[in-house]
Formats: C-alpha cells, structure tokens, sequence
C-alpha cells in the first residue's frame, strides 16, 4: 500500500463524503438504479458476457442488494473499477457498494474509513504447478522459480511463506493474470501463485487442464466481502443483512424454486421471519416487507450463486471448500434472523 | 555528288534492328543478379533470408488461414480443430471475433441504437472530407461547422436536439461581435467582449431558449450512458475529439509561447512545459482518481469526459511545440513583410504566418495525431473498456479465458489501418502543397 498521507486523503475525503451522502438508501431510490463497483473482468466473479450483460458471482451480490432495495435485478449500474479507483471510487460516491473481490484487512476497514459487511468468499493464496514435475506440496518448492504478479499481498504473501520455511525461490515478476498464464504454460516458471480461485478458473482455461495441479496449502487468509462507506450504518445494514439472507437461506432450505411456496408460511420461525410472514424485519431495514422473498426468487440463495458461477459444474470448478455451511464443515454462519 | 556508302563501304545505309539485350543484362535476372547475387556473400544471406521467410510463413499462414471462425468458445474451437484437422494442430481461433464483434466495435452500447453511433461516424466522414480534400464542394464546410454537436447529439442523446443546437449557436456570437462591435467598443474591447458575450449567453440564454424551442418541437433520442461506450467506438471517439479540439488549441499555446504579452507568454510556457513534463499515464490517473477530491463530494464528472480533456490537453502541449518549430522555421522577412503591409496581428498569422509555418510542421503534426490516436489504448488503466480493455473482459468469461493472440492481431491490424491511413495522407498533403519547385 501507498504513504500515509494517501490513507490520510482517502480518509478525509471519505468523511466529506460520508457526511453528505448519509442518506444512500434515498439516493438509491431517487436515482432508481444502484451503482455497484465490480471488477474490469475476471473469470467467475464479475464478467460481461457475448451480449453486455455482467454475470459473476459477486455481480449476483450486487443484483441481491438491487432488488432488496427497488425490486429490479436489472436495476443496476455496474461500473467496472481498477484496483487502484475502486476504494478512491467508493469513498467518494461515485459508487454505492463496492463488490469486487476485494479482501477485509485492517487497514481498509479503520484507515480507509470503509466499512466490510460480511464475507462472501473466503478465499486463499495457491501454488499451481504442472503435474509433470511430480511435486505433491508447497513444501517441497525450495528453489523453484515463480511466476508472480507485482504489486500486491500475494507477493508479499509468498516471501514469509518461503521463508518461514527457510526455502528459496527466484521469483519472476509479471503484470498481469493473461501475461501470468502465458508465462506459465512457456515453461518461464515452475510454479504460478495467486488466489486458488484464480488459480481455478487459469487452469480451466488450459487446453489440458488435467496436466496442472494446485497444491493443497494455502498460505493466507483472504476474506473477499462488499463494502460500503463509513457513515451509513442503514445502508451498510442493507448490504449486510441481504448477503446474510443469502446465507441463511441455503442454511434454512429456502431456494428460487420453493421461496414463493415458502413465503406463505411455515413451521420454521426463522423461515417466516427472514420471509416476511411474521415480524416486521423488512421494515426494520426501511425495505418492502417481502425483500427476502425478492432477493432469493431473483438470484437464489448463497449456494445457487455459487454453484451458478463458479461451482463444481461450472468451467471454473471450485469446491466449496471454506465457503460450506458451518453446518458442513465450512465458515459460512450468518448471525440469526431474529 | 557521291553518296556516303558509295565511298565508305563499311557505313550501314540502314539502322539494325534493335536486338533484345543478353539474358542476364535485362529482366527479371538482372534484377536477380544486381539486387540479391551480386556476390557469393550476398547469395549465401539471400538463402539465409529466404529460408528465415519460408519458416516464418509456413508457421503463420496454417494458423491464421485455417482458423476456426463458427465456434461458440474456445473449448468448442479445441473440438472443432480435432474433428477437421489434426489434433493438436496450431490454429487460429478467430471465433472469438465474430463472437464478440459488437462489443469489440461498440462496446455495451445498446444494440438497437447501433445506428446512432454508425450515423455519427458517417457524419464526421462527411464533415472531414471538405478539410481534407479540395476537390469536394466549398459548401460541406457547414456540415463541418454543424458536425461536433449533432455527433455528440446522436451519441450520447438525451434531451431535445435543442440543447446542442442553442450551444452551437454561442459560438457564432464572437463573429458577430467582431464585425458589428468595432465602432462601440474600439479593438481591445472586441476582443474581450468577443469571450464575455458568449459566456454570458451559454449561463443565462442558451438553457431557456433550448427549452422553449424543445417544448414547441420536441425532436429527442434516449440517453446513453458513457459507461456504454467502449471498444473502438471509444477509442475513435477520444481520439478524434483529442485530435480536432488539439490543433487549435495548440496553435494557440505556440503563439502564445511567442508571444510578448508578458502573463499569456508565461502562462502558455508553464502549461506547455508542465503538461507535457509529466508522463500521459499520470494525468489519466489524476484524471481517474485525484480529480475527486478537488470536486464537491457527490458530483460525478463523467469519467469519460474528464478523460477526454486530459488527452486533448497533452496532446495540445506536444502541439504547441510542433507548431512553434514551424513558426521558428519562418525566415524574420515573412513577419516583417507582413507589419509592413500593414495587417494587424491576427490578420499577419491568419494570412501570412500560419499558412506557411502549418505547411512545414505537417509531418510533425500528424505523428502527434498518431500518437494520440494510438495512446488512448492506455485508458485501460482507469477501467475504461477501450478495445484492450475489453480484450481482457473477454477474457474473464469462463468462454474465451485463455485467447490472446487472435484479439490483439486484430486490435493492432485496426490500429495500423488507421494509422497508416493518417501517414499516407500527411505524405499526399506535402506533395500537394510543395511549392518549391524541386
């Protein structure tokens, strides 16, 4: 990350802004359209398609958050942020949520003066190597040279990992994830590092996929989430509770397919809380008291995202992994709907 | 008197007829023998080329002729080179092309308006061709004068048609004033009141008048959005703005820089040399990410538009240079030629200076124009979705990951096209207004 004083700025301005722009879930609605930051492209999480329309597993988190505040899954502006705009972007308002695979660290959350609402992807840095060279753990990598993009965490992240373990590497700087894949598949390294969802989708996109395999270590911790600005705690209140709807309901068996059976009640409290059927949480929130119901007959529930986009069945393939249900095994818990 | 042949005996009466010259003095041998024999050296680097020629042909003629152009992804381009050649054999997948052709050319502008972009471009082909060529008739140059604002009308819509039309009218105001204005406020007076009049008329008369006339004709189109603009529509987009609003403003900056006016002189120095000290990535950037701290929060200054300003900006400062190496080509007498013919300053430029001083500075002019054109790729930076730009968003669907080469041939082979058109008529416009006699 850059000085001190660039921090300072954005913190500034992201109080300046703050300020003014108290009431986003009014804007929101004035405009009739919600301003989502997503990413200028990757694989699974946020992509335009052959016909413009944006598709992605974080892009269906906007969608979520458009139609828990105006009803529309199209009612949103996707504008497509580097990794440099996008926090630059979101502090001064030209965004409303930033959903961009974007990781919760200390200094984001306090320094930046943003504020993280939940995690919707608990992800991690990987080592992919080809099958050939016969190695079975990150361990054994001692004097490998790899490919790694400049600039971010994950360089970082690689130094402590080599030498924690007192092993050299000779890294092999490159700018971006197509230049990376390149490299790779040339030979100029032996191992390509980045976040094992990246990793996936890259390997996917080899003409045999089956020659590549990703170590099973993983050397951080990076919980991807959307984020708002400091200042709005109603509008990060939406963001927060409609990612946590999500959850729930995959915890709770509510899917696209049965939540309009489900939303005329059921034996399940939670169920006829998080729905609508009983209590007044939709109010609570400033919302329609059938949002729930909105969100998940539009996108489905956390795990119709997740299988839609980047699931076992889908190019991509990753396997939930961390991002199970606490029930099975993973890290997914959303606070109850109470 | 005895004829000639009589005496000499040996004089031909008649000349021979011409004979073909020997085999290896003519044609396509000669050619051969002068040009790549010519020694055993030569011959021996001759073969080595050849050879070079032969490789790198028949590794890329294979690929890009025999490429795949009806697959739905890259996997189904795997699919269908195995089932029609050999497998694994190196093919081009130019698919991707036809699959994303719209996008490449329009970006995510609304398919059903395609036309308005297509019409626009038509316009400008229309309002370029008077400027650029002679033989057109004197009459388009209104298309010229109309063409900015109805373009930028068709391509991003909203509102009547009124509102750019009761812009463009502010503009005629400083020729207005300057041809009844004389005799009221002396020379100096019309030059300020040339600037304050349409200041005045665009804050307080242009926005009602756009109004009344809206209400009693309401000719309007939909709204596009800038973020809808991409590919090369974008690129052209802020590549011709950049170049027809640079010139002026750098013909402006060089007279400036020349200039004895001590404030406009030291202004013009600084901005030049600033703007032109400082790497165009950067200003983008403050384009993208600074200018929001400088501006009231809640404000969105479209992106597109700050971008566009920045690159006529820079491009006006390497102008600027350009032309005051014209100027400076100028032998002294030109200038004195003109004081003592008595014309005033802008009449000396417009007439005698500038002609002259443009028609050396052409080459210069147009490598800046190419450079410009060629450096809005870099607008890839800020998240704009120029062709690069959205080269990569192809290649984050699950689709196309995995493609390069095909879309940055095509990327550059438009390029070049473009390019090589703009150097081809700077050649045509120096031979055409060569009066040296050479």
């Amino acid at each position: 990350m850059k000085t001190s004083v660039f921090f300072g700025t954005l913190a500034a301005a992201a109080m300046v802004s703050g300020v003014v722009s108290a009431q986003t879930l009014d804007q929101v609605r004035d405009r009739g359209e919600l301003l989502c930051g997503s990413n200028t492209g990757l694989a699974g999480f946020g992509a335009p398609d052959s016909s413009g329309e944006w598709q992605g597993f974080d892009v269906a988190m906007c969608r979520a958050i458009a139609v828990a505040v105006l009803g529309d899954p199209t009612a949103v502006e996707f504008i497509p942020l580097t990794t440099a705009r996008r926090f630059t972007a979101l502090a001064s308002g030209e965004v409303d949520v930033l959903v961009r695979n974007t990781t919760w660290t200390f200094s984001r959350d306090v320094d930046l003066a943003f504020e993280f609402t939940g995690i919707n992807y608990y992800d991690g840095q990987g080592f992919m190597i080809p099958r050939e060279l016969g190695v079975a753990s990150a361990l054994d990598l001692d004097g490998a040279t790899v490919c790694i993009q400049t600039g971010t965490t994950t360089e970082l992240n690689l130094a402590d990992f080599f030498s924690s373990n007192t092993m050299t590497y000779e890294p092999v700087p490159i700018e971006t994830n197509a230049e990376a894949q390149q490299q790779y598949l040339a030979g100029a390294c032996d191992v390509y590092t980045t976040d094992t969802s990246g990793l996936a989708a890259t390997r996917a996109s080899f003409e045999d996929p089956g020659a590549h395999v990703i170590l099973p270590e993983v050397v951080s911790k990076e919980p991807l989430g959307p984020l708002v600005r400091h200042g709005d705690n109603q509008w990060g209140d939406i963001v927060r509770w409609t990612l946590n709807a999500l959850i729930s309901a995959e915890e709770l068996g509510i899917t696209s397919a049965n939540v309009m059976e489900m939303a005329n009640g059921t034996d399940v409290p939670e169920v006829n809380r998080l729905l609508g059927f009983e209590g007044e949480l939709g109010a609570q929130l400033g919302l329609e008291a059938d949002w729930a119901v909105n969100v998940l007959s539009a996108v489905g529930n956390y795990g119709e995202i997740f299988a839609r986009n980047i699931g076992e069945d889908t190019p991509i393939g990753l396997a939930r992994g961390l991002n199970a249900q606490w029930t099975d095994g993973g890290l997914l818990y959303s606070p109850p709907f109470r | 008197m005895t004829s000639i042949s009589a005496s000499h005996a040996f004089v031909r009466t008649e000349i021979l007829p011409e004979q073909a010259p020997p085999m290896a003095q003519a044609g396509v041998l000669k050619w051969l023998r002068e040009n790549l024999f010519s020694s055993w050296f030569n011959a021996i680097l001759t073969f080595i080329s050849l050879y070079v020629i032969y490789w790198i042909l028949s590794h890329v003629t294979g690929w890009v002729f025999f490429g795949i152009w009806d697959a739905g992804s890259l996997n189904e381009c795997r699919e269908f080179r195995d089932a029609r050649y050999d497998e694994g054999a190196r093919v081009a997948c130019w698919s991707v092309l036809t699959d994303r052709w719209h996008q490449l050319m329009f970006g995510f502008y609304p398919p059903e308006h395609y036309w308005r972009p297509i019409l626009a471009f038509a316009v400008f082909g229309g309002a370029i061709a008077p400027v650029l060529f002679d033989a057109v008739p004197r009459r388009m140059l209104y298309v010229t004068a109309a063409a900015p604002f109805l373009c930028y009308w068709l391509l991003w819509g909203g509102g009547t048609i009124w509102g750019p039309v009761a812009v463009a009218a502010g503009f005629a105001l400083p020729f207005l004033v300057a041809r009844f204005g004389e005799g009221v406020f002396g020379s100096l007076g019309v030059t300020v009141m040339a600037i304050i009049v349409p200041i005045l008329y665009w804050l307080f008369l242009a926005g009602p008048m756009a109004g009344a006339l809206g209400a009693v004709l309401p000719i309007r189109i939909t709204s596009i959005e800038s973020n809808d603009f991409g590919g090369f529509m974008l690129a052209f987009i802020i590549g011709i703005t950049g170049i027809f609003l640079s010139l002026p403003l750098g013909i402006l900056l060089a007279l400036g820089r020349q200039s004895d006016l001590f404030i406009i002189n030291k202004f013009s120095i600084l901005f030049i040399e600033v703007i032109r000290g400082v790497p165009l990535i950067v200003w983008l950037f403050t384009a993208s990410i600074l200018l929001n701290y400088f501006l009231p929060p809640g404000t969105n200054f479209d992106l597109m538009l700050r971008v566009i300003i920045m690159v006529t900006l820079f491009a006006a400062a390497y102008m600027a240079e350009v032309v005051r190496g014209g100027l400076a080509a100028l032998p002294r007498g030109q200038y004195e030629g003109a004081d003592s013919l008595g014309l005033d300053y802008w009449q000396s430029m417009r007439l005698i200076i500038l002609p002259q001083a443009l028609k050396i500075s052409i080459p210069g002019i147009v490598n800046t124009f190419i450079a410009l054109f060629k450096d809005t790729t870099l607008v890839v930076f800020i998240g704009l979705f120029d062709p690069i730009g959205l080269s990569n968003a192809i290649r984050a669907t699950t689709d196309w990951n995995g493609i390069y080469w095909e879309l940055f041939i095509f990327i550059g082979l438009c390029f070049f096209v473009c390019c090589f058109s703009m150097s081809k008529y700077s050649q045509y416009l120096e031979r055409k207004l060569r009066r040296d006699h050479r």
